[in-house]
C-alpha cells in the first residue's frame, strides 16, 4: 500500500514539475513552449512554498510568497506574449534559435 | 490510507502526467490544453495543503488568464489552418542528462533531509489571514506589486501595438 502523505510527497511532486519545466525550456524551440516551461517551473516553486507553509505549522508567509509569485507570473506572461507577437511580425517565426538579432 | 491521501495521489497523478504531455507532446495545441490539467491538479494540491484562497487564485489567474494568453500566443503565431502546429525539439540527449541530474539532486536532497515538521495550528480562514498580512507586514511588497503590474500591463500594451 502507498505510504501516508507527508511533506516529502509534495516536495517530490514539485521537484518533478521543476525538472519537466527545465526540460521543456531547454529542448523546445518555439518561444510559446519555452513560456509554458517557465510556467511549470513557477508552479513547482509555488507548491514548495505552500507545502512548507502548511507543514511549518500553517505559517502564512509561504502563502504570501506564493501570491507574489502568481502576480509576477501574470505580468511576465503578458509581457512575454507581447514580445513574441512583435518578434513574429518582424521575423515571421517564433523559433528562438532563428531570432538572433535584436535590431534590423 | 485515508480519503485525503487517495485524493492527493489522484491530483498528483493528474499533475505529473499532464506535465509530461505538456513537455513531450509534438503538437503545441495539445501542450497548451494539457497545461490546463496541470494547473487544475496543482490547484487541487493547494486545497489539500489548506491554501483555499491560493487554489481559487490559481484557477482564476492561471487557467482564466495566463492560459488564455498562451492560447492567443499559439494561435496568433502559428498558421493554424495551413501548416500543422508542430514544434521541433533539439539536443534531446544533453537535455535528458541535465534534467535527470536536476531531478536526481532535488529528489536526493528532499529524501535525506530531516525536515522539521510542526503540528498544524488552529486557524480560521486563509483568505482573511492573507488579507491581514497584506495590509500589515507585507504592505510594501503589496504596493510594489501593484506598481509592477501597472507598468507591466502598460508596457505589454505599448510593445504589442507597435
Amino acid at each position: 500500500m502507498l505510504p501516508e502523505v507527508g511533506l516529502t510527497h509534495y516536495l517530490f511532486i514539485s521537484g518533478l514539475l521543476f525538472a519537466l519545466g527545465i526540460f521543456g525550456v531547454v529542448t523546445r524551440r518555439n518561444a510559446v513552449m519555452v513560456l509554458m516551461g517557465i510556467e511549470l517551473i513557477l508552479n513547482s516553486a509555488n507548491i514548495n512554498f505552500i507545502a512548507f507553509s502548511r507543514y511549518g505549522g500553517m505559517n502564512m508567509d509561504g502563502q504570501l510568497a506564493a501570491v507574489f509569485v502568481i502576480i509576477l507570473a501574470a505580468a511576465e506572461a503578458a509581457i512575454m506574449l507581447a514580445i513574441i507577437l512583435n518578434i513574429y511580425q518582424q521575423f515571421n517565426t517564433v523559433n528562438v534559435d532563428e531570432v538572433s538579432r535584436l535590431k534590423e | 490510507m485515508s480519503l485525503a491521501d487517495i485524493v492527493f495521489y489522484v491530483f498528483a497523478l493528474i499533475t505529473v502526467i499532464s506535465a509530461f504531455i505538456v513537455v513531450f507532446s509534438r503538437s503545441i495545441i495539445y501542450s497548451a490544453f494539457s497545461l490546463l490539467f496541470t494547473f487544475f491538479g496543482v490547484a487541487g494540491l493547494y486545497v489539500l495543503l489548506n491554501a483555499d484562497f491560493l487554489a481559487v487564485t490559481q484557477l482564476l489567474i492561471y487557467v482564466g488568464g495566463i492560459l488564455v494568453l498562451l492560447l492567443f500566443g499559439v494561435m496568433l503565431t502559428s498558421k493554424v489552418v495551413s501548416v500543422e502546429i508542430k514544434t521541433g525539439t533539439l539536443q534531446t540527449l544533453p537535455a535528458v542528462i541535465v534534467t535527470a541530474a536536476v531531478a536526481g539532486t532535488l529528489g536526493w536532497v528532499y529524501w535525506i533531509t530531516d525536515w522539521k515538521v510542526l503540528p498544524l495550528r488552529e486557524f480560521s480562514s486563509s483568505a482573511s489571514r492573507i488579507g491581514e498580512l497584506l495590509m500589515t507586514q507585507f504592505l510594501l511588497p503589496f504596493e510594489v506589486a501593484s506598481v509592477v503590474l501597472l507598468v507591466a500591463l502598460l508596457g505589454a500594451a505599448m510593445i504589442a501595438r507597435r
